[in-house]
């Protein structure tokens, strides 16, 4: 049973903020860190597993500070997301190299175990310059987990995978996580997360948005308001009547079209045809705003 | 040092593409010593040139840099260097295994042929051979150790090290007095001519600077080299974030 614990963790570089002010503690189970492209995932992972020293605050591995510190990786599990390996050996004889440098007192054993727990026995005598994306991936998983750690860390770990691939590393990973491991595995799809992390902590823009398990966070994604841009015959008078009938709490008419802030989807829809009907606007176009990850994501921060 | 990072850093070395120049140069060099043995008939003083002047001032320093970057600048630039550094592994053993490795690649493929060089066209018996031996061994420690802390101190190792092996070494190391003194050619040739004797200013295979401070010089460059990359390997920025 291993503890992570970031405390206070900034990270920059230059003029961008990378991390800002992150603060939490992950422990046994499964945990997610979701958020969109560029908001400091791999950021944090690099801080959590010794590859980048934070600008400000600590990250330790159940008390001891892991930056510089090579005795962690007895105890981490890292999966990065550079695709990267040495293509010119084989999957067998990688992951036995893996387990070498770990000086396992039986190497082959390890090896062999790590393999067959992500299935890949089979392919393991092919060099992995001829592996598919999923295979690599797999091959990747085996060398962290080939010394057993009780901490692994995984980088954007579905990248790349079909399907099938995809819902057997999320078996393991959740094996993992019952078994009392310590799993953190980061992505920017929420369904992907919520099937598997106990935990979800929520990045955006390098800053620790929201935390909690999936239900908290998948309320605060859909219970927030929707917003539409209009373009009507009448954006004015339509605007009076969304108003008058209070299916939104906010119309906006200063940016040439009409935007507007629902505080409930299903009220709105329902409610603009029929005010439009009525008051003998014809609807042009009907969109809306922003429906994009980041957007919900901004929602949360600025929350 | 550690076997399995040896393993490793040898197949990454001689499994890329890049292998093929490790071959190819040093047949280059090879193919022009026969056409000076060819031209020439085994005239010392033209053999003396061909290993002092393009073998050991540019194709010595290429090899290095081909080799020393090889060993462990494309791990860096591609990423698989965070499966060595994932390890409780400590960071001065990953770089002894890669130099080792660099140090018995560049035996094998610069200071061999450099000495082939000599034989095929001309030597007298076989002292050029043994000088040109040591000058080449010790430049290649030198250039290999250099030429790896470069690789982790910048993803550039390859330009820089392209310009301080051709406008350093083999340029201002050839000509300007100043630079001669701080030159890895320079220190290395100083075991050539301590080795050729009497006969070394005749053959112009002199040095700037006398055999003891050389090899002085040349121990405190390999092991700042060898100081710099560890202390760099240990704080070795690896993310794709920034």
């Amino acid at each position: 049973m291993s503890t992570l614990v970031l405390d206070g963790v900034s990270r920059w570089y230059g003029n961008v903020v990378a991390a800002n002010d992150v603060t939490m503690t992950i422990g046994p189970g499964v945990t997610g860190l979701l958020g969109p492209n560029g908001a400091g995932k791999s950021t944090l992972i690099a801080m959590m597993g010794g590859f980048l020293a934070p600008s400000a605050g600590t990250v330790t591995l159940d008390g001891t500070s892991v930056w510089r510190n090579p005795e962690i990786y007895r105890t981490i599990g890292l999966v990065p997301e550079a695709e990267a390996m040495y293509d010119m050996v084989t999957g067998w004889q990688f992951v036995l190299a893996n387990a070498r440098l770990h000086r396992l007192p039986d190497a082959e054993g390890a090896a062999r175990a790590a393999l067959e727990a992500v299935e890949m026995m089979p392919a393991k005598d092919r060099d992995i310059g001829t592996y598919s994306k999923g295979m690599k991936q797999r091959v990747k998983m085996a060398t962290a987990l080939v010394h057993d750690p009780s901490v692994l860390l995984l980088d954007e770990p579905f990248n790349g995978m079909d399907p099938r691939q995809r819902l057997h590393l999320m078996a393991l990973l959740r094996r993992l996580g019952e078994e009392g491991r310590t799993v953190l595995f980061s992505s920017h799809i929420l369904e992907e997360v919520e099937e598997i992390a106990g935990t979800i902590e929520v990045i955006v823009a390098g800053r620790h948005a929201a935390s909690g398990d999936f239900r908290r966070i998948r309320r605060l994604m859909t219970e927030r308001p929707h917003q539409y841009t209009i373009s009507s015959t009448d954006d004015r008078r339509l605007a009076a009547a969304i108003i008058a009938d209070g299916a939104a709490d906010t119309v906006d008419l200063t940016s040439g079209s009409l935007a507007v802030q629902a505080p409930d989807l299903g009220v709105f829809v329902h409610a603009l045809p029929r005010l439009a009907r009525d008051s003998g606007i014809r609807l042009l176009d009907v969109s809306p705003a922003d429906e994009s990850l980041e957007s919900v994501f901004a929602y949360l921060v600025a929350r | 040092m550690n076997r399995v990072v040896m393993q490793l850093t040898v197949r990454g070395l001689l499994g890329r593409r890049r292998a093929v120049l490790l071959v190819l140069l040093p047949v280059v060099l090879l193919a022009l010593a026969g056409l000076v043995r060819w031209a020439s008939g085994g005239n010392l003083q033209n053999s003396v040139n061909l290993a002092n002047g393009f073998a050991l001032g540019t194709f010595l320093p290429l090899m290095c840099l081909l080799i020393g970057t090889g060993v462990i600048g494309t791990e860096i630039d591609d990423g698989s260097i965070v499966y060595l550094l994932a390890k409780p592994v400590p960071r001065r053993t990953i770089v002894w295994s890669k130099l080792a490795v660099a140090w018995g690649a560049a035996v094998v493929f610069a200071v061999l042929p450099l000495v082939a060089t000599v034989e095929i066209a001309g030597d007298d018996g076989a002292r050029l051979g043994w000088a040109f031996a040591a000058a080449g061994a010790l430049a290649a420690l030198a250039y290999t150790a250099i030429f790896v802390a470069l690789s982790v101190v910048t993803r550039n190792a390859v330009i820089i090290g392209l310009l301080y092996a051709l406008l350093w070494e083999t340029v201002l190391g050839g000509y300007v007095p100043g630079v001669r003194d701080v030159s890895v050619r320079q220190w290395a040739l100083a075991a050539a001519e301590r080795i050729l004797g009497d006969q070394a200013a005749a053959w112009n295979v002199t040095s700037a600077v006398g055999l003891t401070p050389a090899l002085v010089l040349l121990a405190v460059a390999m092991t700042g080299a060898v100081v710099l990359a560890v202390r760099r390997l240990q704080t070795l920025r690896l993310t794709t974030a920034d």
